[in-house]
């Protein structure tokens, strides 16, 4: 980001990274929004090794790799950069429900995918299918429960997203400094 | 009547002592009783002498490398600190000596004394002044060699018997250093005594004094062989690999703690003050400087010496980074052992030329010189050489700068220092 | 013929000097040769991105102070600009100049740890790390000068930075970078040269360009494989892109040119503070912000609490260790729903296996010295 908001990089918005997806594997967007393309995991190899091979994109570097919890299901996020065209994207996997969420690993793609998607499994309980060496990385193993999970030591407002989680809170979008 | 007739005579503290044993046999003690006294009289002195040395050199050493770390080093228990290896050593003494539940007890409990024993007979044989040797055997270096050797065992013992796997790990790796570098030590020690004709640490040093010639002089290599073994031996940067801090934690004392680990401690710098007493006694002239000894102490002599190229180790420390146990058994191999191998030839031929071609001690000497420090500065550089020391591949470079983003650079040469 | 030992496990660490912090370093040894490597983490977890989620913004910037404690400016920075772009925020022109100072000094205090470090790894007992805090120790009296902390600064603020240096600071820094250069010089004579180091760290540990980028090594790491990629340069923020600098590249990927990179990156981050320090404008160093209208704009005073529209943002920079990152996730309340640090100490680990195995013990303390770690980053 430049001080005049601007960005050098050249940010690829999902809804042009979806378009360009849906030429090569139709089936394979669920959805584009402009900060990322969602993408079915059975396709998220194909489309991810598309990713990184197309001379046009080149996203040999996994920037970061994550999951969110979206309480209804979980969404695993991935940061792509091409460091060669210097230009960047985002592309979503979504998982179905929130009872053992499984996709599958990027790891053939990207090796770097190795400690972020263990991160993302020990933090979040995502199993990521093929992954080498699936274990806990910062807890212990046994350790009960995800606790990056909404629904681990839920917070003052339930599990809600939004301004229900803080129950004090103003509804005002600018009420005060509370 | 007693007899104490020169015992205040102090440039040679074998008078003083020989005054005692005279007066002892006056009298009318058996034989055997001067011959225990003086045994005992020179072994406390040398006890009392390293342990004074070494509570010394623990200060000494801290604070120069303090210097030379842009710190100040101890300097809170007594005025500048000097009490500070006085009260390090209270406070060993006085820490329970724990054994691990799985250590091997009997080693575990024997290994300290095993290696602090021989650091510390080595120093029967040194003549520390004309008079001045406990015993005076005629086959000093070998004695010297046979004992200097039985460290190994101790520390193997040592790292073995912690149960402990970086001190195993310190184990194996003496193990193998210490047996190359000995070869190297009994190379380089053949050619001197080859040389001078004698085993006898105080004829070494008659013959310098007689001649008028430091054997550094004339063995370049053969110094250099044996500080580099020394330095292996004693544990010291660069070449402290066995207790390797930043890999292996404590190498082989790794476990040991209290009075325990200070005998280790102690033993490291015995080994240190052996070594370098036997630099002093075989290339630089013993208790002998040119005449002066007439005036000043032999002892003292000898031991300004001593510690001058003790200091030498200690500044090593503080500036080397340390070598991989690769490349340092590398070293000695490929690089030590065939120079020492050189050194025993080149040293063996002069010796047979100055007998058959019946040169004069000034015509021959100064020649030898001349020609050992030229072999010896041919052979360091070109044999380096032969063994690629500027390969491209071990060549320092800077970074390559550049402006444009993405562009790879690998492989391309970079701009050299 | 070559004699196999039966394969035993050493655990370097956690309580290990050369661990940099409570990590380990689980290696199957045949003799000296590593033939499996393994990390144990989390000694340090303690949770950040979940404790995240129940406090403000702003609240959550001393959290980034704590991840990599050596370089809390740029942690500050990063989360900050997450933050920024969640919510539209341009900060002051004067605070972006400020911002680029401190990541600087930042930058030279954190690499000199690192390369004083490597050089303790390699064995040289502790005096480069000794005349290399000197320095270090310099800059962070410069930084105790601009915010009253040393370590954890906690100086940036959404917006802008909490408040303007003093007078005496720009002098300081003056005399610093004055001074630094020739300190450099003698750093590079001692060490660059060693023959012990150069020994020691070249061909080990090699990673090839292709590599690097696969495992999504960053920093230092990845420019020592000769990628040219710098994120002040690809995708400036603060004021990169008004000053002039030189990516620092290395051409071999070894250890020993990860400690040549971040030696050059000491000299360009003088280059850019020579610079920044004349061209610095006047004028306010915090924005106006949504929720503080009712503070007027020249009081150094950031809101408690600001809003984010729901949305997500990843915002970057280039910590002395790589490419730090926030990925935030905003619900439209006070917090974030989902704050995630793309950590460049946890990412750059995961070729150490690949660079350890075959090598000794001794090069597997100097490989983990080069990825230059710091535990409270790697564990978070």
């Amino acid at each position: 980001m430049l001080s005049n908001g601007l960005s050098v990089t050249k940010i690829i918005t999902g809804l042009d990274i979806a378009h360009r997806i849906e030429q090569m594997f139709p089936a394979a967007v669920e959805d584009a929004l402009p900060e990322a393309a969602t993408v079915t995991p059975a396709q998220l190899l194909d489309a991810c090794s598309f990713l990184r091979d197309d001379p046009e994109l080149k996203f040999e570097f996994l920037s970061s790799l994550t999951a969110v919890d979206r309480l209804e299901y979980f969404e695993v996020v991935y940061h792509l950069t091409s460091i060669r065209l210097n230009q960047m994207t985002a592309i979503k996997v979504k998982t179905t429900g929130r009872e053992n969420p499984r996709v599958p690993s990027v790891t053939p793609i990207w090796p770097g995918a190795n400690l972020q998607e263990r991160e993302a499994y020990d933090l979040m309980g995502i199993v990521f299918v093929g992954h080498p060496d699936l274990r806990r990385v910062f807890l212990w193993d046994g350790f009960d429960g995800w606790p990056l999970r909404k629904d681990y030591l839920i917070g003052p407002g339930g599990r809600f997203p939004g301004l229900e989680r803080f129950p004090g809170e103003s509804p005002e979008p600018l009420g005060g400094r509370g | 009547m007693i007899r104490l007739a020169e015992w205040y005579d102090f440039r040679d503290l074998g008078n003083t002592v020989g005054s005692l044993l005279d007066q002892i046999r006056d009298w009318g003690a058996p034989d055997w009783v001067p011959y225990v006294v003086s045994g005992l009289i020179g072994v406390v002195a040398i006890l009392l002498w390293t342990v004074l040395s070494v509570l010394a050199f623990i200060w000494i050493e801290r604070r120069v490398v303090g210097l030379m770390q842009n710190r100040i080093g101890p300097n809170r228990v007594g005025p500048n600190g000097l009490l500070q290896p006085v009260a390090d050593a209270l406070k060993l003494l006085f820490k329970e000596p724990i054994t691990t539940r799985e250590a091997d007890r009997i080693l575990f409990w024997l290994a300290p004394i095993v290696v602090f024993v021989p650091t510390i007979v080595v120093f029967a044989v040194i003549p520390f002044g004309e008079r001045m040797v406990l015993a005076d055997l005629n086959v000093g270096v070998l004695f010297l060699i046979a004992v200097g050797s039985l460290n190994t065992i101790a520390i193997f013992m040592a790292g073995w018997s912690s149960n402990n796997k970086y001190a195993l790990i310190g184990a194996m790796r003496t193990i193998a250093m210490l047996i190359s570098y000995e070869l190297i030590q009994v190379l380089v020690l053949l050619a001197a005594v080859l040389f001078v004709g004698s085993m006898r640490l105080g004829d070494i040093v008659a013959w310098q004094a007689g001649y008028g010639v430091w054997l550094l002089f004339l063995q370049p290599l053969g110094l250099l062989g044996y500080i580099v073994s020394g330095a292996v031996e004693m544990n010291r940067s660069p070449t402290d690999i066995a207790e390797a801090e930043s890999e292996i934690v404590a190498g082989y004392h790794t476990e040991y703690g209290g009075i325990k680990f200070g005998f280790f401690y102690q033993a490291e710098y015995l080994a240190g003050f052996a070594i370098a007493a036997v630099i002093v006694t075989l290339y630089m002239g013993g208790w002998t400087l040119w005449g002066v000894e007439d005036w000043v102490p032999g002892w003292l002599i000898f031991l300004a010496k001593l510690y001058g190229v003790f200091f030498i180790y200690i500044w090593s420390r503080g500036t080397l980074p340390r070598l991989r146990i690769d490349q340092l058994m590398a070293f000695a191999w490929k690089f030590l052992l065939p120079l020492s191998l050189v050194n025993v030839i080149i040293i063996g031929g002069e010796k047979l030329l100055w007998q058959e071609a019946e040169l004069s001690s000034g015509e021959a000497l100064p020649l030898f010189a001349v020609v050992n420090w030229a072999v010896a500065v041919v052979l360091i550089v070109g044999w380096a050489w032969v063994l690629g020391h500027q390969r491209p591949e071990r060549v320092a470079h800077r970074a390559v700068l550049t402006q444009e983003v993405g562009a790879i650079h690998f492989g391309e040469p970079a701009p050299t220092v | 013929m070559t004699v196999r030992a039966e394969p035993f496990v050493v655990n370097l660490g956690p309580q290990h000097p050369s661990t940099h912090g409570v990590f380990r370093l689980r290696l199957t040894l045949d003799g000296e040769r590593i033939i499996d490597a393994d990390m144990v983490m989390g000694y340090l977890h303690r949770s950040m991105e979940k404790l995240a989620e129940e406090r403000t913004y702003t609240q959550n910037i001393p959290f980034t102070d704590r991840t990599d404690y050596l370089a809390a400016m740029t942690g500050n920075l990063a989360y900050v600009i997450a933050v920024e772009q969640l919510c539209g925020i341009e900060p002051p022109e004067r605070a972006q100049w400020l911002r680029t100072i401190m990541c600087e000094l930042q930058r030279i205090a954190s690499h000199c740890m690192a390369v004083g470090i490597f050089a303790n790894d390699c064995g040289a007992w502790q005096t480069p790390v000794m005349h290399m805090l000197r320095d270090r120790e310099k800059v962070l009296d410069l930084f105790e000068m601009a915010c009253g902390a040393r370590l954890t600064l906690n100086y940036m603020r959404i917006g802008g930075v909490s408040r303007d240096v003093p007078p005496e600071f720009m002098p300081a820094a003056r005399k610093l970078i004055k001074e630094l250069p020739k300190k450099l010089n003698e750093y590079e004579d001692l060490l660059l040269e060693n023959e012990i180091i150069v020994e020691r760290s070249r061909g080990i540990g090699v990673l090839t360009p292709e590599q690097a980028m696969a495992n999504s090594v960053s920093g230092p790491m990845l420019r020592a494989s000769g990628v040219a990629w710098d994120i002040r340069k690809a995708d400036p923020y603060a004021a990169y892109d008004k000053v002039d600098f030189d990516i620092a590249v290395g051409v071999h990927g070894d250890v020993y040119d990860r400690f040549v990179v971040r030696l050059a990156e000491m000299r360009q981050s003088v280059k850019i503070l020579e610079q920044t320090l004349d061209l610095i404008p006047d004028g306010p160093v915090h924005a106006q912000l949504p929720t503080a209208t009712v503070q007027p704009i020249d009081q150094p005073v950031a809101p408690l609490a600001i809003r984010p529209p729901v949305g997500e943002a990843y915002g970057r920079i280039e910590s002395p260790r790589g490419e730090l990152g926030f990925y935030l996730v905003s619900d439209g309340s006070p917090a974030p729903f989902r704050f995630h640090i793309r950590s460049p100490s946890y990412i750059n680990l995961t070729p150490l296996k690949l660079m350890s195995v075959g090598g000794t013990v001794a090069d597997a303390i100097v490989i983990l010295g080069s990825v230059d770690i710091i535990v409270g980053e790697v564990d978070r």
